[in-house]
């Protein structure tokens, strides 16, 4: 009861993301206006995370099995993408790296300002 | 038997969750960061796909039934937001700039690279969403007019490098703070990065979910205005 209830719940939030999805023309997809919406429910208190909890936890656990099937359809774009591979490839990581090193230690350097500034 | 497994309505999915598995169990006996579960289960199933001869479409005809999941999971990524709440409020500033930063350098290391590469527009605008997660990059590189095929190809290659090297990344880069190493991982490799970020910390993960909503819609903007540069 407790699963079938909590599945409930959370493909309701997904409905309401995947109708406003269709209805806002922004670039947004379902899954993010669901999970802002089920973030604002449970900080409202409307939800409790007994509501969701189990069944979320256990669909989080199995979310890198979902990303299979569309990486797999790389076997398919491989033709058009030939084209300029390296670059694509090349500009991907390198970018990665650089990205990932930014917004990390910008985060790393604000928080540590701020704790050095709260002591003082 | 040919027929059998490309009419198959179970076969996909059978054969996606045993790479998987297969992954697991590689990663469990090397623990080598090579040995990625996702990887492995990709590596692999394209394999038994091109040996075995059966098309994509007929593939997915049964493992999309994986992919269907991906819309609640991702809704789901609010539960451990919410489980540090606490954290998020106390440390907000930081984390809206370090995301900001994180989007920014992103379309400017693109923009430099594809001037190297001597990329067309067309080219540039559909690398330009390649950090962030799959819907919100289909959509934007539509709205741009890019090479929709190519962006997942370059989300797809992001997001697995994530997976595969996010923690390695974080420690060569000196990003130590679970904080920020959650918004380092989140803001370049999106959701794939974010499935390891769950692995490294609740923190971690909590952080990375938020990277990735975050980010993805001030890529949206940021795209907008850098997309005229070439």
């Amino acid at each position: 009861m407790k699963y079938i209830a909590q599945f409930t719940v959370i493909l309701t939030i997904t409905f309401i993301g995947e109708v406003l999805n269709r209805t806002i023309p922004l670039p947004i997809p379902a899954g993010i206006y669901g999970m802002i919406i089920l973030f604002i429910l449970l900080v409202s208190g409307i939800l409790k995370l007994s509501h969701v909890k189990e069944s979320g936890k256990f669909l989080i656990y199995m979310m890198p099995l979902m990303f299979i099937p569309a990486t797999v359809g790389l076997m398919d774009s491989w033709g058009i993408m030939q084209e300029f591979l390296t670059a694509i490839i090349v500009i991907s990581l390198l970018s990665t790296v650089i990205v990932l090193a930014v917004a990390g230690r910008v985060t790393q350097y604000i928080i540590g300002r701020k704790q050095k500034g709260g002591r003082e | 038997m040919k027929e059998m497994l490309s009419d198959s309505q179970y076969f996909g999915l059978i054969l996606s969750l045993g790479a998987y598995i297969a992954g697991l169990l590689l990663k469990r006996k090397y623990k080598l960061f090579i040995f990625n579960p996702l990887l492995i289960a990709i590596a692999l199933t394209i394999t038994i796909l091109v040996i075995l001869d059966i098309d994509y479409q007929s593939y997915n005809s049964s493992a999309k039934y994986l992919g269907y999941l991906l819309t609640p999971a991702t809704v789901c990524l609010a539960i451990p937001l919410y489980e540090q709440f606490a954290m998020l409020k106390k440390n907000l500033t930081a984390i809206l700039i370090g995301i900001s930063s994180g989007v920014i350098t992103s379309c400017a290391t693109i923009f430099a690279m594809s001037l190297i590469f001597r990329l067309g527009h067309v080219e540039y605008v559909t690398l330009l969403p390649k950090s962030i997660t799959t819907a919100i990059g289909i959509g934007l590189s539509d709205e741009l007019n890019g090479y929709i095929a190519i962006t997942v190809a370059a989300i797809m290659i992001t997001g697995l490098f994530g997976n595969i090297a996010g923690e390695f990344l974080c420690r060569i880069t000196g990003v130590k703070h679970p904080v920020a190493r959650g918004i380092a991982i989140g803001t370049s490799t999106h959701v794939m990065g974010t499935a390891k970020a769950m692995e490294l910390g609740e923190i971690e993960g909590a952080m990375s979910s938020l990277s990735v909503a975050v980010a993805g819609i001030i890529t949206v903007v940021a795209a907008i205005i850098f997309e005229g540069l070439i």
